[in-house]
């Protein structure tokens, strides 16, 4: 009951957030000087092609650019009527995409639950390959297993993402016949989903998984482990040995547990480094997220296609933190019940 | 009979260094309680942990046996130093098991109370989940707690430390081992607890014939629990023999130096008189602090009194003690007087510099008056390790604050470090070095000589004494004691000790929820203790005396809530009787 309400309490700051973020990325946004139209107006003047210029002044007045910031806000939100009425994000309209000259919603449509798998998938890898390496390098620390572990790791921190990228390429389709590039074959591009389908994406993310998440695991490795060598010289840890618990479950049991709030907060820190480190990634492996699509819009001044991008990533961010808010709540009774009794 | 355990020559030590316990021997029989005696770093603790072999990883054991019988047999014989890691589980926690000092961290915050205790049984007694569950919360109701399931489904952070270190022993217990090793077990407690927690071991060994090893460095506890007395320093065994024969009649030079520095209640014969407070140095009246606690989120916020119209008057040369367990409001008090905490409106604190000037009103200082008051008035800290910055030099630390007043030179401030320190019983040429250097008890002195730097009229002492070793305590006592008489110093003393309050105090202020519900002249209070929680507190103070213990029907009668306290003198909530005078500068608590 009192984890519903406050699942209640958090997604409804969740929305307060959004909204506000979404107000500052509007503003960001807006910062230089022109916007895509006024910038095509005036190259189009300038080589006197009047029938481009009639085109741009109707985009012009059709995506009210030529209103007032907060009024353009407020359409773009669809919290106002703009010249089609209300027609803005929380009417699923996301704007039109000047660069690629199509509605927004057209260009990021699959490359968004692309983003989302092929993130998702990194930070299972960033748990998966972080959890035993850390327990392991804390519980024998200072010993081979805890210097290979921070060797690897710091190796991984230090190698730039996209070399790690080429080179994994290279040897994965030379030894194991992975494909290089993309993130499905191209006969499946633009094909309804279908189990060929599937089994192409899965193969064609082994390399991207690795290469997004490596950084991020040898960092959260290192953390866990601090936090259980932190943990380990508590008391609490001597009375579970006292009372003749073998080491594996005693520590599986006890300071792991307590090591793991960190890991579990940092969730919703993890997904938009991995996001925007993953841009360049991206476009180096010829992944079809957004970050490609981002980058390219950011570039041109497309302002809808990358307003939208960022309301995505910062949606992500949000879902991110609220998940592992959550989550503390219900792995650690001092918050859960931190003031039941006064 | 064979004894339980034999502990045989043991020696240990870490890397190269000597050994830190070296020919250790003892033996204690079925039945018996066997205490540990020393002081910090006498290796008591290392020699009880290696019965667990739960020792740090980096101590070795160079040498003996630790042999240990459960069953009275030959075949039952076993050395515990030469088990397999693999039998060695299969004791601790079921034949052998231990209670630790720090009951606020030695239970895991993340996982329930009885989960915590019922893993003992499933790991050691084949039993379905449902009998451990009964047998764990039989357990609880006999270690006095007053809703079993409840606490079987409490974190350790919704219970007190007397409560959390009662769930310990329920988990020490609950496997029925025929030894129980004991580290401290009532040290981080208040004297009540302590009582209480002390009577309630006593009484389950009375029921399952269990051994006790108590580690302990409290001579007090010692004769209120033992049968059989081992005294270390420094990893030796200095004596052993039978508690009457060692507490009796100590034959080693060091078992009675220990006894000397014993802090006692003293049998008074007569009251004093009451204090002459014609030139008071510092009054509060009326002092009232409310905390309000956030509960956070959706929560309705709670107040809590810390201080509820509080009068003391500290009479100029005196020391006045306020008395009381934690969260009592004792230290609040302190706070309050040095003006570093603000009271609510309506709160008076006078402090006046020099016998016939004008008070200043701390409670509402300009700030001239506050620069000059902080000179005047200094603090000594409760934590000696923390309270000294271990980057500074000595000589950094105790000039820092003649920099911050702008006192003298250069020469003149290092002249004046050099003196403080020869005042508290140092050497000049230690100025140099880094507080790391100096051990527990110098550096409170190093505390005190930095309160001391500034010529301050008034000291403030936070339990200054609580963290020291009792032979250091006795030291650090009569230096101030000293200090007072040769600088003519007024202090307030905030303890939880009333033999530490007997030794140095002229006035006592007995506080328990915010209130004092019991004031008079130090040898009055002892003399003729009238409310019921200054006798539990004197009950239940723990003297090395075989004669006298710990009478624990006067601690649990006057220990408990106030609204369980005897007709006279109950009250509940915020309706409190006024503090009557029963005798000139004897004030308590009651209705009339």
């Amino acid at each position: 009951m009192m984890f519903i309400r406050y699942a209640i309490y958090r997604l409804m700051t969740m929305i307060v957030t959004l909204f506000v973020v979404s107000i500052l990325i509007f503003i960001i946004i807006n910062l230089p000087p022109g916007d895509y139209l006024s910038n095509q107006i005036a190259e189009l003047r300038a080589t006197g092609q009047a029938e481009g210029v009639a085109k741009a002044e109707f985009l012009r007045k059709e995506y009210a650019l030529d209103r007032p910031l907060w009024e353009q806000y407020l359409i773009w939100a669809g919290f106002a009527p703009g010249p089609q009425g209300f027609s803005g994000l929380i009417q699923g309209d996301f704007g039109w995409s000047f660069e690629f000259d199509r509605p927004v919603a057209d260009i990021v449509g699959d490359a968004l639950w692309l983003t989302v798998l092929v993130n998702l998938a990194a930070v299972l890898f960033v748990y998966l390959v972080a959890l035993p390496l850390g327990v392991i390098a804390a519980a024998r620390s200072e010993s081979w297993v805890d210097y290979t572990a921070a060797f690897v790791g710091y190796l991984g921190l230090a190698t730039p993402n996209f070399l790690l990228a080429l080179m994994l390429f290279y040897y994965g389709n030379k030894y194991l016949g992975l494909p290089i590039g993309g993130l499905m074959s191209p006969e499946y591009e633009g094909e309804p989903m279908s189990w060929p389908k599937v089994q192409s994406i899965l193969v064609h993310m082994i390399v991207p998984t690795f290469v997004i998440g490596t950084s991020g695991a040898a960092a959260m490795m290192q953390r866990l482990r601090a936090n259980m060598l932190d943990e380990l010289s508590k008391p609490y840890v001597e009375t579970a040995r006292a009372k003749g618990l073998s080491p594996s479950r005693m520590l599986t049991k006890y300071p792991l547990r307590m090591a793991f709030n960190p890991f579990v907060a940092d969730i919703g820190n993890l997904l938009p480094g991995m996001v925007s480190g993953s841009v360049l990634v991206s476009v180096v492996l010829g992944l079809q997220t957004i970050g490609p699509a981002l980058l390219t819009a950011l570039k041109s001044q497309d302002q809808f296609l990358a307003a939208f991008i960022l309301m995505f990533v910062a949606l992500l961010t949000l879902i991110g933190t609220m998940i592992s808010d959550l989550l503390l709540v219900l792995l650690d009774p001092r918050i859960r019940y931190g003031a039941r009794d006064g | 009979m064979a004894p339980l355990l034999e502990v045989d020559n043991l020696s240990i030590g870490f890397g190269e260094a000597p050994p830190v316990v070296s020919n250790v021997s003892f033996s204690i029989e079925p039945g018996e309680t066997l205490a540990l005696v020393g002081e910090s770093g006498s290796g008591k603790t290392l020699t009880c942990r290696s019965a667990l072999r739960i020792l740090p990883g980096t101590a070795q054991i160079r040498q003996g046996q630790i042999r240990f019988n459960p069953d009275q047999t030959v075949a039952s014989a076993n050395d515990l130093l030469a088990l397999s890691e693999r039998k060695m589980r299969d004791i601790r926690g079921n034949s052998i098991s231990m209670i630790f000092q720090e009951p606020m961290r030695s239970l895991s915050p993340l996982h329930r109370i009885g989960n915590q205790v019922s893993e003992v049984l499933r790991l050691h007694r084949d039993m379905t989940p449902k009998e451990a569950h009964k047998l764990v919360l039989n357990n609880f109701e006999r270690v006095g707690f007053p809703d079993p399931e409840r606490a079987y489904q409490s974190y350790p952070f919704e219970l007190s430390g007397g409560m959390r270190q009662r769930a310990m022993i329920a988990m020490a217990m609950v496997a029925k081992p025929s030894l129980l090793i004991a580290d401290e077990p009532t040290t981080a407690l208040d004297v009540t607890t302590q009582a209480q927690v002390l009577g309630l071991i006593k009484d389950l060994q009375q029921e399952t014939g269990m051994s006790v090893i108590l580690v302990t460095h409290d001579l007090g506890v010692v004769a209120n629990m033992a049968e059989q007395v081992v005294v270390m320093n420094k990893g030796r065994v200095m004596e052993s023999g039978t508690a009457e024969a060692v507490l009796g009649s100590p034959a080693h030079g060091y078992t009675k130096k220990l006894f000397a520095a014993a802090p006692m209640i003293p049998e008074v014969a007569e009251p004093a008189a009451p204090l002459d407070i014609e030139d008071p140095i510092l009054q509060l009246r009326r002092v009232r602090k409310t905390f309000t606690m956030r509960a956070g989120g959706w929560k309705e916020s709670k107040e809590i009194y810390a201080c509820r119209d509080v009068n003391l008057v500290l009479p100029r040369g005196k020391t006045l003690a306020v008395v009381g367990e934690s969260g009592s409001g004792k230290t609040t008090c302190a706070r309050i007087a040095l003006g570093a905490e603000i009271p609510d409106p309506g709160s008076e604190i006078f402090f006046r510099p020099k016998a016939g000037e004008a008070d200043v009103a701390i409670h509402d200082m300009s700030r001239s008056e506050k620069v000059a008051f902080q000179k005047q008035a200094q603090m000594v800290f409760q934590d000696p390790y923390s309270s000294l910055s271990p980057r500074m030099r000595i000589q950094e630390a105790l000039t820092e604050p003649m920099e911050i007043h702008k006192i003298g030179d250069r020469t003149a401030r290092r002249d004046k470090a050099a003196e403080m320190l020869r005042w508290v019983g140092l050497s000049p040429d230690m100025l140099s070095r880094y507080p790391h250097a100096f051990s527990g008890g110098q550096r409170q002195r190093l505390s005190i000589a930095r309160a001391l730097t500034l010529d301050p009229v008034l000291l403030v002492c936070d339990e200054p004494t609580s963290a020291l070793d009792v032979s250091v305590q006795d030291q650090i006592l009569t230096l101030l004691e000293t200090i007072r008489d040769g600088m003519g110093l007024s202090y307030l003393f905030i303890s939880h000790d009333l033999a530490v309050v007997s030794r140095i105090a002229d006035d006592v202020a007995v506080m328990r929820q915010g209130m004092v519900v019991e004031q008079a002249p130090a040898e009055t209070l002892f003399y003729n203790p009238r409310h019921p929680y200054t006798k539990a507190l004197i009950a239940a103070q723990p003297e090395p005396d075989l004669n006298r213990p710990i009478d624990l029907s006067l601690v649990s009668k006057g220990a408990g809530a106030p609204d369980t306290w005897g007709e006279e003198f109950r009250f509940d909530g915020d309706t409190a009787p006024d503090l009557i005078e029963l005798e000139p500068g004897h004030k308590v608590r009651a209705h009339v």
